[in-house]
């Protein structure tokens, strides 16, 4: 056997930055990780678990119970100043002028209205705020917050003071009421809260996450990871918690159609071709990208992201070709086979007539020089049945 | 680990059993192992001749695709269609579950693979 080459758009030559002298960086739970069967590789100059029991099974158990995933290796960024909610606002597209307590995702594009990375806000007071943000990206983003910076400001990169875990899935409230010093539950979608504890740790606990599941992402002191990694294992066993690796990220992601970075979004993925709308609000004012994108959304899109089922038996992977009528209109971006809906399917982005997108329509994929059918499917391609 | 008895291993992690002049190929613990959970397999089209080393089919598991090379030379007699509904019997049990079954050219082919101690070293030196 031989893996075979990726095919990729040029994602996985990016390098964040703790990947310094060739030396990739190690979360403080590396250990932890090791210890427990993970399966280390490199990621984005980041030695994380890519899975410890198997990928299916991890996937399977944060749809069903929980999950714990260790993503201490994203960036934290700090805006801090009395004309930093103006600067956020020029730099964002969502209107970040809310609640604290709030949360806000976010993408920040560049003026021609490129993806310069997605990100979390959390506004912990009128003139502070946290920016959480890719890996992969947070060197970029850190210079490029400073190299625009107006005004009366700091822009501080706070990413080795941060620890983060993902608590995952159904069960995550029960596991994590177990632990809390407040009702978690207290907590609607996208609200968090400083003001809590975990053990007796301070902690930062946000309802939020990357898997379509209901969860927390709750960050710590790098010092206080591997104590609060155990306590919750340790409370969760009973309803099902097993760590997960970055694999299970992946699937889980990419079922529930989140945009992953350097896949969906990039310098030449606009969020508007990437189907992200709903976070971009023209009517707040002025911010980089807003005239390109307000044409986009007015319908001047040449491109745009869909998700496809394959017809044929073929695994579709990214970067491989999109066809239609014998002529190639765009790419998979990201594509495997998706665990719980147990289908090989996709998101690609394609070009051409705005017909080559809608549900329902037949295109082929490119796999090792074979031709294979597939479908044209609505997004997202899991949705969880909210109880609540 | 439990394989059979006179079972060959290339370096790419195949193995390859003669029954008569057939010979068995699939992959070994080691290479399912390696890959993750098995998704799906390419399988070869019967009739298709290869030379030893050659492609003969693609096992892609949840985060990768492998080429997989056929230990001999010959004609493909028979594919395992079973694997079309349960991929995943090559990650359960590797040696059970063959992918292919040759028509060999030249049998003394097999005399340059690895035996069981052979691999089991090679294995532990790829770590």
């Amino acid at each position: 056997m031989e893996k075979q080459e990726q095919v990729s758009n040029g994602q996985a030559e990016m390098h964040g930055q703790p990947e310094m002298h060739g030396q990739p960086a190690k979360t403080p739970l590396y250990e932890a990780h090791v210890a427990a069967g993970g399966k280390i590789v490199d990621f984005h100059g980041w030695l994380l678990p890519v899975q410890y029991g198997g990928i299916l099974k991890e996937h399977e158990n944060v749809r069903t119970k929980a999950g714990l995933f260790d993503v201490s290796h994203m960036g934290e960024i700090e805006v801090n100043g009395e004309d930093a909610l103006g600067f956020l606002q020029q730099m964002l597209t969502n209107d970040i002028d809310v609640k604290p307590g709030k949360a806000v995702y976010s993408p920040m594009c560049y003026p021609d209205g490129g993806t310069v990375d997605d990100l979390i806000v959390y506004k912990l007071k009128d003139t502070d705020y946290l920016l959480v943000v890719n890996a992969a990206n947070a060197a970029k983003d850190f210079e490029w917050l400073k190299g625009n910076k107006r005004g009366r400001l700091t822009v501080t990169d706070r990413s080795s003071e941060f620890a983060q875990l993902a608590l995952q899935g159904p069960e995550s409230l029960t596991i994590l009421r177990q632990l809390m010093s407040d009702d978690p539950d207290q907590l609607k979608y996208y609200h968090y809260t400083t003001e809590t504890s975990v053990g007796s740790m301070r902690v930062f606990v946000s309802r939020s996450g990357y898997t379509g599941e209901d969860g927390f992402e709750i960050y710590c002191r790098p010092e206080d990871a591997v104590r609060l990694w155990d306590m919750l294992i340790e409370k969760g066993r009973p309803y099902g918690l097993e760590p997960a690796g970055l694999g299970a990220r992946d699937t889980l992601r990419l079922e529930s159609a989140m945009p992953l970075y350097g896949q969906e979004l990039s310098e030449v993925i606009t969020p508007v071709m990437a189907g992200l709308q709903r976070f971009i609000k023209p009517e707040k004012g002025d911010f980089n990208g807003r005239k390109p994108l307000l044409e986009q959304l007015q319908g001047d899109l040449e491109s745009r992201i869909a998700g496809f089922e394959m017809v044929d038996r073929a695994v579709p992977r990214s970067g491989y070709e999109v066809y239609r009528s014998g002529q190639c209109i765009g790419h998979v971006t990201s594509g495997g086979f998706f665990p719980t809906l147990k289908k090989n399917m996709g998101l690609a982005l394609i070009g051409g007539e705005t017909s080559n997108t809608e549900a329902g329509g037949t295109i082929e994929v490119k796999v090792r020089d074979t031709l294979y059918s597939a479908r044209i499917v609505d997004l997202p391609f899991y949705k969880r049945n909210r109880t609540r | 680990m439990k394989t059979y008895q006179g079972t060959k291993f290339t370096k790419e992690h195949e193995w390859a059993r003669a029954d008569g002049g057939k010979v068995y190929i699939g992959i070994s613990d080691y290479a399912q192992h390696a890959m993750g959970d098995i998704v799906f397999v390419e399988l070869p089209r019967v009739g298709k001749k290869l030379k030893a080393g050659e492609q003969t089919s693609v096992v892609e598991s949840v985060k990768t695709a492998s080429d997989i090379y056929s230990p001999v030379s010959g004609t493909i007699a028979e594919v395992n269609e079973a694997l079309n509904d349960s991929p995943e019997q090559l990650n359960a049990e590797p040696y059970e579950n063959w992918i292919a079954v040759l028509e060999a050219d030249d049998l003394s082919e097999l005399d340059k693979l690895m035996n069981e101690q052979q691999y089991a070293d090679f294995c532990a030196k790829e770590g």
